[in-house]
């Protein structure tokens, strides 16, 4: 409604409205396990303040996240339990792989550490360092709120699939 | 081992501890030879070989009896165990258990080895200290030398189900093994 | 275990045997334990918030009570000992850095000074001064972290917010000499890897200002708080004779009682020519523990101000051809330079044979490394001894017959540090 009564429209998907929310209210997961989560924490406290950005409902269950940020190594004796807490979150639900350990690795080329997560769960969107600085985590987090505006992480393109599946059937 | 002379002393820059508990270790070894005659296998001593602390060599099958010898022994008192660990030397007698003892009243240290060949096992220094639990663990882990009357020799390190035993110098560096699950609670464990 | 009244009263056959017993869980002898054949297997970890990351413990409770419980770790392992023989010594460096992250600078100068000792070489006084506002600087952060964190777990909020702004002005000055935050490598082999710059003393002399500042309002905050109180004095409970038993060593020890300090009993550095006194607890709570960490706080200012007193201009790279690094203007222009440099970085320097057990007080304890060589580039035995281990080896004795809850507050104030912990 205009200020002069006159009734207004704005015209969209429903999609992109519930998209719109959706990267607007982050629930994220910290899966923080070395260095990286260290980082991370400063990243949620007072100084960087995720919250800025609507992610900052900190939720440790993941019935109740959709975002998990992997946040550190993840070698072969934790491998499971990553992929345990990322089957149990709810669908839709985004990952943020932090740092070089979680990413590839990074400078561990050993036989306890899987390289990348994204060999156990998909990943939307990489922090490179080692470990990131604060200012690059928000910067993940912005960069995977525009993926999400866009339609384009994974959960959205296993929607489509799921979609074009139906419609065949 | 280009060009490097193995008779090097280990410099003690900081603090001039060799020098300073010199006496005190002769006293110790000289006893500790007199009390365990046959047991004592080697001394390696500071100024002849390139370590900051005597090195006493023991046979494995005495080596409690050493060590609570020199934790509880008035003359000793090396009631602080530092730490735990072995190293491989590829040849047999192939792995050495390393004991770094330390002393709180007179601020020195002393090094006990136990040599031990592969698939041999050791006598388990946990009824002395109870902390020697975990770091025999991680010999057992990383070395596969297993220790005598052990309470709990498990991994710890690795999965469970792990193969080898990764700090032996045949293992390789890269190469990871996957497991489905984790490792599941221990029941047996938490009953009295 | 309460007794209520007869059952007459509710309509039930009166005998005066018959009783209803309001079951306290975890009494002992308790005839009619109505939790008798109820006790419940929990696992407790590796990602529950409570447990820093990567440690698991499984326990069995009464009630809310642990009867008895066993801890696992290795959700971290990254096999740093294994890459200690495979890395040259340079290349270690930046592993070091992995071992406690809280105090990455610690790390790095345990380690430099343990190579050091086996080459025999001094590092000029102004790297030395460097070192130690380092290492206390990092002591600081790490103590910061580990209270902030300590409290956040039973509730305190605002302190743990109060905690890291100051920790984020001390990475601002680290950041001034290193360019990193967390993981610094900004020792060498020798030396450090670059000076601080100029103005860098008066800086960390206002920091240190502040931060004392800062610290006498989160103890305002928190010390004197009753809930704080409540839920930490006589909990978590390690005697001295426990610490010395399960290896105890740095602020958890000395909460105990064992007045043990590697800085001032066996000083490396120049940890003689500062005056610092030994905070020493009492019960070995996990009130006495905080109580340690806020006062080595305090103390631990003091050093870097007398630190920032003393450092003069000079030199920080010692003149040994072995292992200084070659200035980056020889490398560009010279020959010679640029052989040095490529043989330092692809073949390493040599170690000569030997070993050494090199301790230095960290943020938790002693940190060691044993490093065994048989000279060459590359080490033949890199073993780390991080206090973590011996620490986290007594939660399982030190929370028998608390409440869960309690065994949060225990854990936190040990100071756990999967880094150091799985190595």
């Amino acid at each position: 409604m205009s200020k002069d009564g006159s009734s207004s429209f704005l015209t969209t998907r429903l999609d992109a409205i519930v998209d719109w929310g959706r990267k607007n209210a982050l629930w994220p997961l910290p899966f923080g396990t070395s260095c990286c989560g260290i980082e991370m924490m400063a990243t949620f406290a007072a100084d960087y303040d995720i919250g800025r950005f609507g992610a900052e409902a900190l939720r440790f269950s993941p019935r109740q996240a959709d975002l998990l940020i992997v946040a550190g190594i993840v070698n072969t004796k934790m491998a499971p339990v990553l992929k345990n807490i990322y089957d149990q979150m709810a669908d839709p639900k985004w990952v943020i792989s932090m740092g070089a350990c979680a990413s590839s690795g990074g400078i561990f080329n050993v036989y306890s550490v899987t390289q990348g997560i994204d060999t156990i769960i998909p990943v939307d969107v990489y922090v490179p360092g080692c470990p990131p600085a604060p200012e690059g985590v928000l910067h993940g987090l912005l960069r995977l709120q525009e993926l999400i505006q866009k339609g384009e992480t994974h959960h959205h393109r296993q929607e489509r699939a799921r979609r074009a599946a139906g419609k065949e059937a | 081992m280009r060009g490097t002379d193995i008779r090097t002393p280990v410099s003690t820059i900081y603090g001039d501890f060799t020098q300073k508990h010199a006496e005190r270790w002769k006293l110790q070894v000289e006893a500790l030879q007199k009390k365990f005659a046959g047991a004592i296998e080697e001394v390696r001593w500071p100024g002849t070989y390139p370590t900051e602390v005597p090195i006493i060599y023991v046979a494995k099958e005495s080596i409690v009896d050493v060590l609570r010898e020199l934790k509880e022994g008035a003359d000793f008192q090396y009631d602080f165990l530092a730490d735990i660990t072995a190293t491989d030397e590829e040849i047999e007698p192939r792995f050495e258990v390393v004991y770094n003892l330390s002393s709180f009243s007179s601020d020195s240290r002393i090094r006990v080895k136990a040599r031990a060949c592969d698939g041999e096992d050791v006598p388990t220094a946990t009824s002395l200290w109870k902390g020697a639990n975990w770091a025999e663990r991680e010999v057992f882990d990383m070395f596969g030398v297993k220790f005598r009357g052990h309470p709990d020799l498990r991994r710890i390190l690795m999965d469970e189900r792990w193969q080898g035993y990764p700090l032996r110098k045949d293992y390789p560096l890269r190469g990871y093994q996957l497991f489905p699950d984790t490792q599941p609670i221990h029941t047996e464990l938490l009953k009295d | 275990m309460e007794t209520q009244k007869p059952h007459s009263e509710f309509g039930l056959p009166a005998s005066e045997n018959y009783t209803i017993t309001v079951d306290v869980p975890g009494h002992e002898n308790d005839p009619d334990d109505l939790w008798k054949d109820s006790r419940v297997f929990v696992n407790i970890g590796p990602t529950h918030p409570a447990m820093h990351g990567a440690l698991r413990m499984c326990a069995r409770l009464n009630g809310e009570t642990i009867e008895k419980s066993y801890c696992e770790f290795g959700y971290t392992h990254r096999a740093k000992e294994k890459l200690g023989e495979n890395r040259t010594y340079h290349n270690f460096i930046v592993y070091t850095d992995r071992l406690n992250y809280c105090s990455a600078l610690t790390n790095n100068v345990t380690y430099a000074m343990a190579v050091e000792r086996l080459m025999g070489i001094q590092v000029p006084d102004r790297a030395v001064w460097i070192r130690m506002i380092c290492t206390e600087m990092a002591r600081v952060i790490d103590h910061l972290i580990c209270v902030g964190v300590n409290a956040l777990d039973l509730g305190a909020f605002s302190f743990f917010l109060y905690g890291f702004h100051q920790r984020e002005e001390a990475y601002t000055l680290i950041e001034k000499i290193c360019g990193a935050r967390l993981t610094t490598s900004y020792t060498r082999i020798g030396g450090l890897m670059a000076d601080a710059p100029a103005g860098w003393e008066k800086e960390v002399k206002d920091w240190v200002v502040r931060t004392r500042k800062t610290v006498q309002e989160m103890d305002k905050l928190l010390t004197n708080n009753r809930i704080w109180c409540d839920r930490t004095q006589g909990v978590g409970v390690f005697t001295k004779e426990q610490c010395m038993a399960y290896s105890y060593t740095g602020p958890n020890a000395r909460a105990a009682g064992i007045n043990r300090d590697l800085r001032r009993d066996d000083p490396t550095m120049f940890y003689k020519q500062v005056e610092f006194d030994v905070p020493v607890g009492k019960n070995g709570d996990v009130f006495d523990r905080y109580m340690v960490r806020m006062n080595e706080i305090y103390q631990s200012l003091n050093i870097i101000a007398q630190c920032a007193d003393k450092m003069r201009p000079g030199a920080i790279w010692v003149e040994d051809k072995r292992v200084r690094i070659p200035e980056k203007d020889v490398v560009h222009n010279t020959m010679e330079g640029l052989i040095h440099h490529f043989k330092f970085f692809m073949q390493g320097f040599d170690v000569p044979a030997g070993e050494a057990y090199t301790a230095f007080e960290a943020t938790n304890g002693e940190l060691a490394f044993y490093i065994v060589s048989k000279g060459g580039p590359r080490a033949h035995r890199m073993r780390i001894r991080g206090p973590s281990v011996w620490h986290y080896q007594g939660l399982s004795e030190m929370t028998e017959g608390l409440k869960i809850a309690d065994m949060v507050a225990a854990l936190g104030s040990i100071n756990i540090i999967a880094g150091e912990l799985d190595r």
